[in-house]
């Protein structure tokens, strides 16, 4: 299967292009489109996007590789980020991760058997004044109490 | 001294304070860029940026002034302003409020910094997880083109402008300045070697300023009011830290936040009279004073500045909590301001587990380039977690020092300092703590809290 974004994504790829000097320089932003649309980058995601900005696929993957933020394999539905470095653990993070953990029933770095949420640890994501704090999707969660996490896993479990 | 001001954060907390409309109402919004582009000169631009006294505020403290007085016209390449929001040092919060409650003054200050250094073109480099902060400066930039601020003739004057956000993918070493011109080519966010610095080759191979986004933020506010006015506001204006800027707590503290303050303020006051003073009133044991790269500073520790020369020597025998919170004062007692947020550890916190906690963030993040940095980073880990553990040694320790002495200096970045120096801070500062868990009078499983009390997860 060859992978290709959807009519309105290619678009915003259009646009993107337009920002800058050269193709290579849209690459991060066109994989987390790509990313966006299929979950994560295949070996399809990398040759695409190897063709669609004229770089080498090896240099595609070095990217890919190097930032934490692309998935190179299939991730659940919705990604749950924990934060754990020190100002978040001052605050409870720890504990925050075991909670989440119990009752997921997953540990960090694993997805729920129903594919519904990937639970993993973050380093400080600029939030540590408002600690603990996780990241689901694109939204921060932030002053966390037990109840209020309660409250987001069952909704995501949903 | 505590001095609230609200040049920066005026929009803070007003009803859609990141409108355009709020920001023209509010903070004298694009009025100052308009006079700047259509009175002054380029060099006059620059000349007046040094009399602030910014000191630039993504953690190394360089006079943004004289950073944009080595940019040169080059015969055929174009110029960029690279702005750094890639705010990924632990314990730092602050960028993330600018762009979230007041972008407009980021696109401000791009307008006359880019006019300064004689660039058509500011990139604004965000980590990729503050999806809020990237929303809200798209939102600004468009704003301000459809107004005609931004755009082909800005305010009518013949110097095209424009703003990009570009986002990252989740590495924290793209906050290095290098690493992040990488990064924003579509590379891998490996630093590169210096010289060349940004200045003669930066984005695309052509002269670049790289500068935090609260150091062009902060450009609107000293501009509108003059230059040498802004410094003034500063307490130590006379150690050339100029002006107000952001003041970040976190951690062990009643009242985590950020606040806008003239330079000056102390830790006293940032951690007592703004954040409220230490979760469950217990004593104040440990600060980080700016991001953890900084080394910690005991809650007990005095100035030693004996010698009338020293900048410190007004505060010598003083606590360090009472030292104004600068560039050159924290760098004095042995530490460093960096980005000017706050870590507090109260009293029970276990200094042997908060490292190990850093440790880990480091060996996470080393881009993995340099041998000393990237095999030095795991060691650091390694021997950490045996001594947490209960299964160190005595030379263990010892080797802990080595190891962090062998990474500093012998990197292409500074990636190394900032994980061998906080290393190096929490084994000279809590030296016995080491020592207990090594002789087995101190364990993880009783010992080895972060939190300050038991029950679950404290939340706000
Ligand atoms: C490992 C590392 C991470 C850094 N992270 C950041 C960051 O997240 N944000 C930032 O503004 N500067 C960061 N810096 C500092 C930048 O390299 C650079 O000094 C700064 O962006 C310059 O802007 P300023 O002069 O306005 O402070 C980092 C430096 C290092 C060595
Ligand atoms: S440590 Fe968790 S957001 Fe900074």
């Amino acid at each position: 299967m060859t992978f290709a974004l959807t009519p309105e994504r290619d678009q915003e790829l259009e646009q993107i292009l337009k920002r800058y000097p050269n193709r290579m320089a849209a690459l991060i932003p066109v994989l987390h489109l790509a990313q966006d649309q299929n979950g994560w980058i295949s070996e399809e995601v990398v040759e695409w996007a190897s063709r669609r900005l004229d770089v080498p696929p090896a240099h595609v993957r070095g990217v890919v590789t190097f930032y934490t933020l692309f998935n190179q394999k299939p991730v659940g539905k919705h990604q749950v980020w924990v934060c754990r470095t020190l100002p978040c653990a001052l605050r409870g993070a720890g504990q925050l991760l075991a909670h989440c953990e119990k009752k997921l029933g997953i540990h960090a770095g694993e997805t729920t058997a129903d594919g519904k949420i990937t639970l993993r640890t973050a380093e400080c994501l600029a939030s540590c004044g408002t600690a603990p704090m996780m990241q689901v999707d694109k939204t921060y969660h932030e002053n966390l109490t037990p109840e209020a996490v309660d409250a987001l896993l069952d909704e995501l479990r949903r | 001294m505590l001095k609230r001001t609200d040049y920066l954060t005026k929009t803070y907390g007003k009803p859609e304070g990141w409108t355009l409309g709020v920001y023209e109402r509010e903070c004298h919004g694009y009025q100052t860029a308009r006079r700047v582009l259509s009175t002054m000169k380029k060099d006059d631009v620059v000349n007046e940026a040094k009399k602030a006294n910014i000191r630039g505020r993504g953690g190394a403290g360089f006079p943004m002034g004289v950073k944009w007085s080595f940019m040169r016209p080059h015969p055929t390449k174009p110029a960029y302003l690279v702005i750094n929001a890639d705010e990924g040092e632990p314990g730092t919060h602050k960028d993330r409020t600018i762009m979230e409650l007041n972008p407009h003054s980021v696109i401000e200050g791009c307008m006359i910094g880019c006019y300064g250094i004689g660039a058509h073109v500011a990139y604004i480099y965000v980590r990729d997880e503050l999806h809020l902060s990237k929303a809200r400066l798209w939102a600004a930039i468009a704003e301000a083109k459809a107004k005609g601020y931004l755009g082909a003739r800005p305010f009518g004057v013949d110097y095209p402008l424009d703003v990009v956000v570009h986002t990252g993918g989740g590495a924290y070493i793209c906050g290095e300045e290098t690493s992040l011109l990488n990064s924003l080519e579509g590379r891998r966010g490996e630093p590169r070697l210096k010289p060349p610095f940004p200045a003669q080759a930066g984005a695309f191979g052509c002269p670049t300023t790289v500068n935090n986004l609260e150091t062009i933020a902060a450009v609107p506010s000293a501009f509108h009011m003059g230059c040498e006015a802004f410094s003034k506001l500063s307490a130590i204006h006379h150690l050339n830290d100029g002006g107000v800027r952001l003041f970040g707590v976190n951690g062990h503290v009643k009242n985590p936040g950020v606040w806008e303050c003239a330079v000056g303020l102390t830790l006293r006051e940032l951690i007592y009279d703004l954040g409220g003073g230490v979760l469950g009133d217990k004593p104040l044991f440990a600060i980080i004073p700016g991001g953890s790269s900084t080394p910690v500073l005991r809650a007990d520790e005095l100035v030693h500045a004996p010698d009338e020369k020293s900048p410190l020597h007004p505060w010598h025998g003083q606590s360090v909590l009472d030292v104004p919170l600068g560039v050159d004062t924290f760098r004095g007692i042995g530490t460093m301001l960096g980005t000017c947020c706050a870590t507090v550890l109260a009293e029970g916190t276990c200094p042997v587990a908060a490292m190990h906690n850093l440790m880990q963030f480091y060996r996470h993040e080393s881009c993995g380039q340099c041998t000393p940095c990237r095999e030095g980073s795991g060691w650091l880990l390694r021997i950490t977690e045996k001594i947490l553990d209960g299964r160190g040694t005595m030379e263990e320790l010892d080797q802990l020092h080595d190891i962090a002495n062998n990474i500093m200096g012998n990197t292409i970045c500074a990636f190394g300092e900032g994980t061998a120096m906080p290393a190096l801070g929490f084994l000279k500062k809590f030296r016995r703590e080491f020592e207990a868990y090594v002789r087995g009078e101190k364990k993880k499983s009783t010992d080895g809290r972060l939190t300050v009390d038991h029950h679950d997860f404290v939340g706000g």
